[in-house]
């Protein structure tokens, strides 16, 4: 069967590796908004946080024998950890001034850890091997679809709403809500805003690193990995709106399927279409799909 | 201080025409080199620091064997694959601490640049890293030198001889900028010509991250080869996910352009099989294991083929101007077009009036990982292209200094 | 601002005018094409600067007017055949009519979301760059001749050459100083300082904007046509989202919102850039990134305004 001269199975299997894709971006994209949301902050080190949870799973599993699972939980923490410290030491002074200081700041960062891993790791990268439970896949008929992708769209999705519903539905997702739209007034009610600030950005960047370790077995792991997937990312949050936390997740897996859609008719153009898309939605809906403005 | 360089220039310069004929003519009392290669970008493994190091070690050799009468200086800087940066940098290297060649020059836009500076300053470029065909056809020049490889020798090798040993339909995929379409091309003619057929090819975004897409397109073609005509990232990332959703090794895969740092990054198990071309690999001869082992022992890691030219060619450029008694550009030239390239790396290597250095290829399959019996024991060498055959034939010559 | 003619900007004529002249004698100095590429970034930063610096607006897509005019201007000399003057004025209005674009649908909306059109804009000339021919891809347009300047003075001189780059620039300087120091410019920092207020003062500021961002964008496609001539080559690099970023960097660290400190800034990155020694190797970018960092920490104001700042304290004791 043919829909415009595509095969329909070239078409599902295309779609669903934009939906492989697309889980990586809401991953990504969530850990922005939700920075973004509370700190006011344009983490532009979220790409590099992501090759750093990349490096720190093959680390983790060459010189300590740390396995895949373990460094699911590892990775993030140490990372996470890592923008704890950024955020008490730096970002801490920022947050009365103007967006472009943060990231710039983030800018700078981001240049550091790459040029810190690249000096020790070469830029050809190093492979990581897909855990023996994940490995092989299964023939659905349309494509071969190997278990890990699917994996990583269970992982992804599991992380993504789970985050959704502790910000949306929990107390302390209350906190953090109240401390976005008025932080004097929640700190007079005796919370501390500023550790609930630290706490957010750590998760954030953890969030980074998870996406990291579940893109090792796909990826080269390599110190510029990161770096042009930020970009996109970036276009994906502010196509969702800046901080919404369920625009980010949904305009990142449609985005993905949009790309996939756009490798099949006009592959050149797939790096750019989440352009396009960007400023028609600016234009049409200043504040994003999901913002409000 | 730049005026006492030239004072210096200068006193030197009376000097030595002074001792006329008594010692080589060297212009500043040195001959100096300048390294010009991606330190710290995408290309920093295959070239970077590995290729300063040939260099140096190049240099030392040659002060301990053939006991110079000039000094030589090496100067090294960071291109950052801008070719803006290049040219400036190359610029500056010749007018001001008079360079009297430039070397390496990894990625073609700062090649072209750099060739189009030292041709307006009439002195001698060397390139090992970049790999594009017009270096040496539309933009070649008298006072460069192409050295170690370029796309037509890699997929020309590569794509000869999986096609004649089966391979026999194809599927392209491009890196969707000028060298993956020269890739593609210079690979499509070469599988065409020996009896295969392209049944299609796909354009990728450059740089991706994500191939699967691609990938499945080149899966439904049903075609028995998937030649890659990317490099760097692209190339293990689309290898890597090849083998992921089961394309290898039911389709094969053909790597037109890589090196063994690619397959020393992916491992053994997802690059088995696999055919390549390459200029050098370091366990071929007793002279290159020789040579590749205090290469090693210095920078942990064994040299690519870029490397190996590097320390070849500036050899080759020394011992040049030890014979022509000069560093006068057009008179090492002519001298380093004239001496066949007899060493670890080249045997009767040759420099063509293009500026192409031919040398014998080498055809080379991916071990198994059970193969593999010690660290950086990658690849068995499947046969010799000679030299005669690997490189494009002067009669396809686009380059205007090659009267037909 | 509101305070009395503080002693940095009485003393500015002066000042100039003193940089003036060694711009004049630098070329004797200090290696000119170096300076070249000084002063073509230099301009560029002062160009960026005039949008954020004066009319708070970040632009994260300048790279794309640095590039494109240096895509038109190399096309113009080198295929076309005109003298540099021309291809120079090609590259500058092509930069102007992009930015008349991107400043039509980049003004609609304002902060981040003004940054993110311009950036998406940019990628999609980026884009284009990549895949038109005529640009030579990732190879880069190359072998563009310097030509006769009017037809007669020979710019393959080095020396002849800086002396025009260094005429463009003071050319574009000349223009963002009258233009800050306009009524017009007046109206652009009353609505950076308080739109709203601008507004109801009866100002059309969309108008106002947008003017901006297209004298912004050609200045910034001056610098990058007068680059094509200066290096003979227009690359990819030049229209690359890093381009955008670093005229960011360089605005910040000279001074933003200071006449001289994206001049400050630009010299100080390039000479980073091209002059770090060999011992630094890899360590490049790492030590670009400390720079931010600290620069962002520590000296907001940049070094023009650090300075400036400085001799303010000093003149009020």
């Amino acid at each position: 069967m043919e829909i415009f001269g595509i095969s329909t199975a070239l078409l599902g299997s295309q779609l669903l590796v934009g939906l492989i894709n697309g889980s990586f971006y809401a991953i990504l994209s969530l850990g922005l908004a939700i920075i973004f949301g509370l700190l006011n902050i344009i983490n532009f080190a979220h790409g590099a946080q992501y090759m750093m949870g990349a490096f720190v799973a093959w680390i983790a599993l060459t010189r300590f024998g740390i396995n895949y699972w373990a460094a699911l939980i590892v990775a993030p923490l140490i990372v996470g950890f890592v923008g704890v410290l950024i955020e008490r030491l730096m970002l801490r002074r920022l947050y009365k001034l103007d967006h472009l200081y943060g990231l710039l700041l983030t800018f700078g960062l981001a240049l550091i850890f790459e040029g810190i891993f690249r000096d020790q790791f070469g830029i050809s990268g190093e492979s990581y091997e897909v855990p023996e439970l994940l490995s092989g896949g299964v023939n659905l008929g349309f494509m071969f679809l190997p278990i890990y992708r699917a994996w990583v769209i269970v992982a992804s999705l599991t992380v993504c709403f789970g985050t959704w519903y502790m910000i949306e539905r929990t107390k302390l997702g209350a906190y953090l809500r109240a401390g976005t739209e008025n932080s004097a007034m929640v700190q007079a009610l005796g919370i501390n805003v500023p550790l609930l600030i630290t706490f957010t950005y750590g998760y954030g960047v953890a969030l980074a690193a998870f996406a990291g370790v579940l893109a090792a077995p796909i990826f080269q792991v390599n110190p510029l990995m990161g770096s042009n997937l930020i970009i996109v990312v970036f276009a994906v949050v502010v196509i969702g709106g800046m901080g919404s936390i369920m625009g980010s997740i949904l305009t990142g897996l449609g985005l993905g399927l949009i790309e996939g859609l756009t490798r099949v008719i006009y592959p050149e153009a797939s790096s750019v279409v989440v352009f396009v898309i960007m400023v028609i939605v600016l234009l049409v809906r200043p504040a994003g799909l999901f913002g409000k403005s | 201080m730049l005026s006492r360089k030239y004072a210096k220039t200068a006193c030197a310069a009376a000097l030595a025409a002074l001792s006329l004929g008594a010692q080589a003519q060297v212009s500043g009392g040195s001959v100096k080199i300048g390294v010009l290669t991606d330190l710290s970008g995408t290309y920093s493994d295959l070239a970077g620091s590995g290729a300063v190091l040939a260099t140096r070690m190049a240099i030392d050799d040659f002060i301990a064997n053939e006991k110079p009468n000039f000094k030589i200086e090496v100067v090294t800087a960071d291109h950052q694959n801008k070719a803006d940066i290049a040219s400036n940098k190359a610029r500056e290297w010749i007018e001001r601490e008079n360079v009297d060649t430039v070397t390496e020059l990894v990625t073609t836009s700062t090649a072209l640049a750099v060739m189009k500076v030292a041709k307006e300053k009439d002195r001698l470029v060397i390139m090992n890293g970049p790999a594009s065909t017009p270096i040496t056809n539309e933009q070649c020049n008298d006072v460069s030198v192409h050295y170690t490889y370029d796309t037509y020798a890699v997929a020309n090798g590569t794509a000869k001889a999986v096609t004649t040993q089966g391979g026999k339909s194809w599927f392209f995929l491009t890196a969707d900028y000028a060298f993956g379409h020269a890739l593609e091309k210079d690979s499509s003619t070469v599988v065409l010509a020996n009896g295969g057929k392209v049944v299609g090819s796909v354009r990728h975004p450059f740089p991706g991250s994500d191939f699967s897409s691609f990938l499945l397109k080149a899966q439904a073609s049903g075609a028995q080869v998937i030649g890659l005509a990317n490099a760097g990232a692209d190339t293990t990332n689309a290898i890597k996910q090849a083998a992921e959703f089961g394309i290898t090794p039911k389709q094969s895969l053909a790597g037109l352009l890589m090196f063994i740092t690619d397959i020393h990054a992916l491992g053994l198990k997802s690059t088995q099989g696999m055919y390549l071309t390459e200029g050098f690999y370091w366990d071929r001869t007793d002279e290159t294991r020789a040579w590749s082992k205090r290469f090693f022992d210095k920078q942990k890691k064994m040299p690519t083929m870029v490397q190996a030219g590097q320390y070849s060619s500036i050899y080759h450029y020394l011992r040049a101007v030890k014979a022509a008694g000069t560093d006068d550009t057009s008179k090492v030239m002519a001298m380093m077009k004239k001496t066949p390239i007899n060493d670890f790396f080249a045997k009767n290597g040759q420099i063509r009036d293009d500026g192409r250095m031919v040398h014998d290829m080498y055809l080379m399959q991916v071990k198994k990982p059970a193969d593999s019996k010690y660290p950086w024991d990658y690849y068995t060498i499947k046969a010799t292209i000679p030299a005669a055959e690997a490189f494009q034939p002067l009669a396809l010559s686009r380059c205007p200094l090659i009267k037909k | 601002m509101n305070a009395p003619v503080s002693f940095a900007e009485s003393k500015l004529p002066l000042l100039l005018g003193a940089l003036f002249v060694i711009g004049l004698i630098a070329p004797f100095a200090v290696y000119p094409t170096f300076l070249m590429k000084i002063l073509c970034y230099a301009l560029f930063a002062c160009a960026f600067n005039l949008l954020l610096g004066f009319a708070g607006l970040l632009s994260f897509g300048h790279a794309a007017f640095l590039g494109t005019a240096g895509y038109v201007c190399g096309m113009m000399v080198r295929d076309v055949g005109v003298t540099p003057e021309v291809g120079i004025l090609a590259g500058t209005v092509a930069a102007g009519l992009l930015g008349w674009l991107f400043g039509w649908l980049a003004i609609k909306r304002t902060g981040i979301y003004f940054a993110m059109i311009t950036l998406a804009l940019a990628q999609m000339v980026f884009f284009l760059a990549i895949q038109i021919k005529e640009t030579g891809g990732e190879d880069g347009l190359q072998g563009v001749p310097r030509g006769h300047l009017f037809g007669l003075l020979d710019l393959s001189d080095n020396i002849a050459m800086y002396y025009l780059v260094f005429a463009i620039f003071c050319f574009g300087f000349f223009v963002i100083y009258r233009t800050i120091h306009s009524p017009f410019g007046q109206i652009l920092k009353a609505i950076r300082e308080n739109e709203p207020r601008a507004i109801s003062l009866g100002y059309d500021v969309a108008k106002f904007k947008l003017i901006a961002f297209i004298i912004s964008a050609a200045l910034a496609g001056m610098a990058g046509a007068t680059k094509t001539l200066v290096f003979q080559l227009a690359s990819l690099s030049d229209v690359h989202w890093h381009a955008s970023g670093e005229v960011v960097l360089m605005t910040l660290l000279g001074g933003l919102g200071t006449i001289l400190g994206p001049v400050v800034g630009a010299a100080t990155i390039v000479t980073l850039q091209t002059q770090m020694p060999d011992s630094v190797g890899s360590w490049v970018t790492v030590i670009m990134g400390v720079i931010f960092v600290i620069c962002v920490l520590s000296f907001r104001r940049g070094i023009v305004g650090e300075l400036q700042a400085l001799i303010k304290r000093s003149g009020v004791n």
